[in-house]
């Protein structure tokens, strides 16, 4: 558990006006799920992996005697697929986002159980655009964030899943094989008994070398001719996506093992990496909304995973400082009490920062300081403290004269 | 300094099933302890050759909770309940130390021929809802998990989950003996998830700090160098596990079937159902619904019949543990019930907008539901006791309860602050005063709490037996009147 203080929610708040800036001017629209949803919208084969359902917190819900369990929300795409098949289905074409919090337990109670994620989903639409598209705006909010030295891997989840296939296992092992490998594990099926020394090379080449452009891929698709059909056809898919990013001038890494975490993908995969951290992710998901018993839509999208970007960015102090104003009372009496606060709600409507103090305390960190006095002819004292000037002031229209004048 | 090496070594053994093996099994390594019988009415026992060696009686559920919270150091239950707290915290400070190779039976996955399951595959695929009953419920979800089911509910029962299916459970994970024990209850074994054998546990911090060598090395003839029978359900490794497993055909239950001669039961749906309580109050029940004029067939009996019969055709009649009664009467499973007003008003504090009404009280069984504490506590009411936490003295209160949400309540209301509850299934006073400071508890003289050196402190309230209905059943228009008339013959039973 955490605590997010101020220049934390800083951080926090630049982050999520960023993201929020980027994907309505790519037009997308923000939505917001319920944390509490029914358990049995994760539980199929195709959503959550057995060791990511192993981690959620569920529970009874309140007419718990029908046994129906609901689970605070442990994932951001599940979640916002159900909203569009309950309440969008009938629009051709979706593009939603979103800022949300999701929820994980794990055994040793020291990492965080609530992290937060920005995410963008797109539903319908044709193939290979919509790709692209999640792409960029992801690499563009990173961009506009201003972190630098981010990497982009891209996988294909239907190549691995054809992949798979190559070794022949039987439904119980590939199941098996495919949790292991979305844990990261690739050295299990390494370690599997291949069939052929086809197979032995082909495994080789992909999981050996780190293409960096298309061509890698035309390179593969020209050394194995004799791959399964599946295979090539999730290659062209693979192909046509990166020959896009490179006319686009999107750099990139091919890595077929940043697949990470998520079954439900079908198409391509992509993940960002940041000082060693990843730091987003997202792919393609053509599946998920019939399992959940959607039509035939096909969808894409990705998140932003919100704690790790907080580090990477610099720490910022509220600009307080700068153009802030200090209005303190003399005294406590009602008629102070009262110039003050009518003082501080014209700056304020004039579109200042005024802040009340009444305990006489000495502040420095602001650009003006006003002292209610009451007094007569000139019940103000008006500090600059920038230019360390002091002087009085007759009428608030002075006040809000001088300090627009800055 | 803490000196490790004299410090006192507790043991957690069990009640029950075990009871008899294990206390064998100590007396041929000489670690036996006086008075570990089934006749035993003491809780706490010495060594007699380690004087630094104690142990406790405990329920055979709470002895993993027991051992991982640091009460004990070492324990001996079944693997069932090991495994059951094992797959809900993984990481956490229990340890099995080895198999001690004697147990019967396994915890299977069961349905019934009218739930039309007939693979483990089907399962996964199956787009309707699955209830499954089980008192492993942690067991039971790991298994719909890792199958991927898409709908299932998993209701968890104290006990009796044998009697559920095909009405109202399609599935059930339960302890059987043996495949063929099973099919004799007109069940169909689909999976076997783990073998019961009596288990040595440990809790970690104690494995890592604290000398538990010499006690060890007594078991040390006795533990098995590997464990064929214990190992193939590791549940680190469960994914794997669930799907390796090997799966059943319907032919084969089939065959084993025909083998034992049983022919496929058939209960026909009933208008009405009724839940009967097994266990204490099932003699009482009896009686009273013989004044009543209701016959039913096999409820007196000595070996309980889950599915007794009335003379009356339109009603169906289950037995099932008193616990779980309120529940299955909310869900509708059952339209009239006997059990306890103490597990109506468990239910209650639980769901306060539940179904469930009661219709009158049978004044069979009355015991009190009780606050007590130990004897040297310096209080004598519970306002007493409000102060004593506050100042800090026991804070949090540690309190043990079968009834949970009771307890809660009650604490709540009487604004104790900070407690802790320790749920227990039977027995609490078994806690006081080294594992919980507070118990509540049902007591009918007071005089096992006396026994044990407790005093009562506040009576929550009075139970006895009631009958209680669903409100839905009760308005419901085709069953309204045969409703009326069962109630009405029930309460006739009160004179």
């Amino acid at each position: 558990m955490q605590d997010l203080l101020p220049e934390d929610m800083l951080r926090f708040r630049r982050i999520e006006d960023t993201f929020r800036t980027c994907c309505r001017n790519w037009g997308y629209q923000e939505v917001r799920t319920p944390t509490l949803e029914y358990l049995y919208l994760f539980t199929a084969t195709g959503t959550l992996t057995p060791s990511m359902l192993s981690k959620v917190y569920s529970f009874l819900d309140w007419d718990g005697w029908s046994g129906e369990r609901v689970v605070l929300r442990p994932d951001g795409t599940i979640s916002v697929a159900r909203l569009y098949i309950d309440n969008l289905s009938e629009q051709e074409l979706a593009r939603l986002f979103y800022v949300t919090n999701i929820f994980a337990f794990e055994g040793t109670g020291k990492k965080n159980r609530e992290r937060w994620q920005c995410g963008a989903e797109f539903f319908g639409g044709a193939k290979l655009a919509p790709d692209v598209e999640i792409v960029l705006l992801a690499e563009e909010v990173i961009r506009r964030l201003g972190i630098s030295n981010v990497r982009l891997q891209l996988s294909h989840a239907g190549l691995v899943k054809a992949l798979l296939k190559e070794f022949n296992l039987s439904p119980a092992e590939e199941a098996k094989m495919t949790n292991r490998i979305l844990e990261g594990n690739w050295q299990a099926l390494t370690k599997a008994k291949s069939t052929t020394p086809e197979i032995d090379r082909l495994m080789a080449a992909l999981l050996g070398l780190k293409g960096k452009s298309s061509s890698f891929l035309h390179n593969v698709r020209a050394s194995f001719p004799k791959v399964s059909r599946d295979f090539k056809s999730s290659l062209e898919d693979f192909l046509s996506i990166t020959t896009l990013l490179d006319n686009l001038g999107c750099s990139y890494e091919i890595d077929i093992a940043a697949i990470h975490g998520f079954e439900y993908y079908t198409g391509i995969c992509f993940q960002f990496l940041a000082a060693g951290e990843k730091i987003g992710g997202g792919g393609r998901y053509d599946k998920l909304v019939p399992l959940m018993n959607g039509e035939d839509i096909p969808a894409c999208g990705f998140a932003l995973y919100v704690d790790p970007l907080m580090k990477l960015l610099p720490l910022e102090k509220e600009k307080k400082g700068g153009s802030g104003i200090l209005v303190k009372g003399q005294s406590l009496t009602p008629e102070i009490v009262k110039a003050c606060f009518a003082v501080a709600e014209s700056l304020r409507d004039a579109g200042h920062l005024a802040e009340l103090d009444f305990t006489g305390r000495e502040e420095s960190n602001y650009r003006w300081v006003i002292l209610v006095s009451g007094k007569k002819p000139s019940p103000f004292v008006l500090t600059d403290c920038v230019q360390k000037r002091r002087r009085e002031v007759a009428s608030m229209a002075e006040i809000l004269k001088v300090v627009s004048e800055g | 300094m803490k000196d490790y090496q004299a410090a006192y070594i507790k043991l957690a053994l069990p009640k029950g099933r075990f009871l008899s093996p294990t206390a064998s099994l100590l007396a041929e390594i000489d670690l036996g302890f006086e008075g570990y019988s089934d006749k035993t009415k003491q809780y706490r026992l010495r060594s007699a050759r380690f004087p630094s060696l104690s142990a406790k009686i405990l329920q055979e559920k709470d002895i993993p909770i027991q051992v991982a919270v640091g009460n004990y150091d070492l324990g001996i239950c079944g693997l069932d309940w090991v495994e059951e707290f094992l797959v809900k915290y993984p990481a956490g400070a229990l340890v099995k130390i080895a198999s001690l190779n004697y147990g019967e039976g396994g915890i299977h996955v069961v349905t019934s021929a009218q739930a039309g399951i007939t693979s483990l595959d089907e399962l996964s695929a199956r787009r309707n809802d699955c209830r499954i009953v089980s008192e492993y419920p942690n067991l039971a979800e790991a298994f719909a998990l890792n199958l991927r089911m898409r709908r299932f509910r998993i209701f968890p029962v104290w006990g009796a989950a044998e009697a559920y299916p095909p009405e109202n459970a399609d599935l059930a994970v339960l302890w059987g003996r043996s495949r063929a024990h099973i099919a004799t209850q007109g069940l169909i074994p689909l999976e076997k998830l783990l073998p019961v054998t009596a288990f040595l546990i440990a809790n970690r911090e104690s494995l890592e700090n604290k000398d538990l060598s010499r006690i060890l090395m007594c078991f040390d003839s006795k533990l098995t160098a590997d464990l064929p029978a214990c190992s193939p359900y590791d549940f680190g490794r469960r994914a794997e596990a669930w799907q390796a497993g090997p799966q059943t055909s319907i032919e084969h239950e089939l065959n084993i079937r025909k083998e034992l001669k049983i022919s496929r039961p058939s209960w026909p749906a009933k208008e009405i159902n009724l839940a009967l309580p097994d266990g204490h109050q099932q003699a009482s029940t009896a009686q009273f619904l013989k004044q009543a004029g209701l016959t039913v067939q096999g409820y007196a009996e000595e070996v309980v019949r889950r599915r007794p019969s009335a003379d009356l055709d339109w009603l169906g009649i289950k037995v099932i543990r008193p616990q779980d009664i309120p529940l299955q009467v909310a869900n509708g499973n059952f339209d009239l019930a006997i059990t306890g007003e103490d597990w109506l008003r468990e239910h209650l504090c639980r769901f306060p907008s539940s179904p469930v009404k009661k219709l009158f009280a049978l004044g069979l069984g009355t015991v009190k539901v009780v606050a007590a504490v130990s004897q040297e506590m310096p209080v004598a009411d519970i306002d007493e006791l409000r102060s004593f936490v506050q100042s800090s003295k026991f804070a949090p209160l540690r309190v043990a309860s079968e009834y949970i949400n009771i307890a809660d309540k009650y604490l709540r209301d009487n604004h104790i602050n900070p407690y802790k509850l320790i749920p227990t299934w039977g027995a609490s006073e078994a806690f006081l005063p080294e594992d919980a400071d507070m118990l509540i508890d049902n007591t009918q003289t007071g005089k096992t709490l006396k026994q044990h050196q407790l005093k009562i402190i506040d009576v929550l309230f009075q139970s006895s037996a009631c009958l209680i209905a669903n409100k839905d059943s009760l308005a419901s228009s085709d069953r309204k009147e045969k409703m009326k008339f069962l109630t009405q013959k029930l309460r006739a039973g009160l004179l």
